[in-house]
């Protein structure tokens, strides 16, 4: 147990020190996301439209969060190809399940972060008041939500491990496509009809769909001053469909892995460059 | 009689390699390669470029699963306890493979840890190999991109040895070193084969690298082992003055150190 401790701390650790070296990047990124959700936000603002901003902010929040975390984990074999180093993580005596469990953790962090300063950000460029919120049930929902999430980057990550040349871009890719239908920024209904059912099958649509209840979007009672943030009772539904995503994707995606990374140590795919 | 250390037999790896739209041929990275290393044995693998010797580690490392053949380290076999020989296994390869904007320090300690190892006695061990390797500990805390290639190999070689591993897969260490650090990294190896008698499969360019470390070699050409003894027994199988000249006579081939080329073929 003491060792699985370590193997676990050990991305922390690598995750920190790399954050460390390459802060330059890391700053650059954070102030990229709060400009990107600032200036979404404010279309709402020059509307003069109290609904509206909050209906961007919770959608430019959330998305950093879960798109953050997801990509994260998408990506993070495809950076240790770019460093090199994949063939000598896939050699150590660590267990895929806490390999990914270290590399999520620290993706969960560093989402966390950047969601954090993009809501400070934003309550900068807009007169954003969360009094009256329900910020424990927003957290109750981004934590059952964060277990689809993790799993749904497990799926991605495995695109780096099937091509070093492609992998990277088909991650983006499906980043792109959650993005779209989820209904991030716009109700689902104005998605051509063709689009919509995949809005039902991404965990991102429930998740905001909760959470702008939570936050008390679209509630008649809620005023610039004080918001009228459903309970969590409200939610259930969401809650309910988030639990059940969590519960099939995140085993779902790390048996796919598994067997991804078997097939490839059966191709020669598992190389050290890409 | 000792039971080999490392035991490989009628080993075949191939790949497929795509010629234009659809089409498709296969050739044989390792062609029914066996052989066997004794406990505290260091045997080398030579061959040319593509002749199959880092796909023969990469097997060996658990990164590739054969086709078919039979393949044991100590007491585990392959595929099945890979789990297992991954801890009986250090390996150094022809890249560095870090991440070079770590310091030497945080790479080794993230080694340690993804092993298990309490950090504090993995650092005792790494300050002990460094200083056998003829490294200062002030460049402890640089990056490793702010290193020489030499500096590079000494961290991974030290890398490899932090687990204490009885078996060691060394795939061109020492490829692309200038003189000074060539020399080095062959000492060391002496010494830690006659020190800690660790069994150390070796693929080598370097024909007086190959004399000088290992007790017996293995040439390799077109994924097969054309031919396996001593130095001197093959000098004198092929009628030859030098090692060099044994191999071109058993091979029909001829020894390239082109890195560039190298990374295409094996790529």
């Amino acid at each position: 147990m003491e060792a699985v401790m370590r193997q676990t701390w050990a991305f922390l650790f690598r995750g920190y020190h790399i954050t460390r070296r390459y802060i330059g990047w890391v700053i650059v990124f954070n102030f990229y996301a709060l400009v990107t959700s600032a200036t979404v936000a404010l279309i709402g603002v020059a509307e003069k439209n109290y609904q509206l901003t909050l209906t961007l902010i919770v959608g430019a929040l959330l998305w950093n969060y879960l798109s953050r975390l997801y990509e994260e984990i998408a990506m993070s074999i495809a950076y240790e190809r770019w460093e090199g180093t994949l063939e000598y993580t896939f050699m150590a005596p660590v267990s895929r399940a806490v390999h990914l469990l270290g590399v999520s953790l620290f993706s969960l962090l560093n989402s966390i972060v950047t969601s954090v300063i993009v809501l400070l950000g934003l309550m900068l460029f807009t007169n954003l008041t969360l009094r009256g919120a329900n910020l424990f049930g927003v957290f109750v929902v981004l934590a059952v939500s964060t277990v689809a999430f993790v799993g749904l980057g497990l799926f991605a990550a495995v695109f780096p491990v099937m091509s070093a040349e492609r992998g990277a871009e088909a991650t983006h890719i499906f980043q792109g496509s959650l993005l779209l239908v989820s209904g991030v920024y716009y109700p689902i209904d104005v998605l051509p009809g063709w689009l919509q059912p995949l809005s039902a099958i991404s965990p991102a649509t429930y998740t905001l769909s909760a959470c702008r209840k939570l936050f008390g979007v679209a509630n008649e009672n809620s005023t610039a001053e004080h918001l009228a943030g459903a309970p969590l009772s409200a939610v259930s539904h969401e809650l309910l469909v988030l639990a059940l995503m969590g519960a099939i994707i995140l085993p779902l995606g790390l048996f796919v892995f598994v067997r991804i990374e078997a097939w490839a140590k059966k191709t020669g795919k598992l190389k050290r460059t890409g | 009689m000792h039971k080999p250390a490392i035991h490989v037999r009628n080993l075949r790896k191939g790949f497929h390699k795509r010629n234009g739209f659809r089409k498709k041929s296969e050739f044989w990275a390792i062609d029914d390669v066996s052989f066997q290393v004794m406990p505290g044995e260091t045997y080398g693998l030579l061959g040319p470029n593509g002749s199959g010797k880092s796909s023969l580690i990469r097997v060996l490392s658990t990164l590739l699963i054969a086709d078919s053949g039979y393949v044991r380290l100590l007491d585990f076999t392959l595929p099945e306890h890979a789990e297992e020989v991954r801890r009986i296994i250090g390996r150094v390869s022809v890249d560095a493979a870090f991440y070079k904007k770590l310091s030497a320090r945080e790479n080794l300690l993230y080694t340690a840890l993804l092993y298990g190892q309490k950090a504090r006695e993995a650092e005792r061990r790494v300050m002990e190999i460094l200083e056998q390797l003829g490294m200062e500990d002030t460049k402890f805390s640089t990056p490793l991109e702010h290193m020489s290639r030499g500096m590079q190999q000494k961290i991974s070689i030290a890398r490899a040895l932090m687990i204490n591993p009885p078996l060691l897969l060394l795939d061109e260490p020492t490829t692309g070193l200038d003189p000074k650090s060539r020399r080095d990294v062959q000492s060391f190896l002496e010494d830690l084969q006659s020190r800690e008698g660790t069994t150390i499969l070796l693929t080598t360019h370097d024909m007086a690298e190959a004399e000088r470390l290992c007790a017996r070699i293995g040439f390799l050409a077109h994924g097969k082992l054309v031919a396996e003894g001593t130095a001197e027994q093959l000098k004198q199988r092929a009628a030859a003055a030098t090692l060099d000249d044994a191999f071109i006579k058993l091979t029909g081939e001829e020894l390239v150190e082109d890195p560039e080329e190298m990374a295409l073929v094996e790529d």
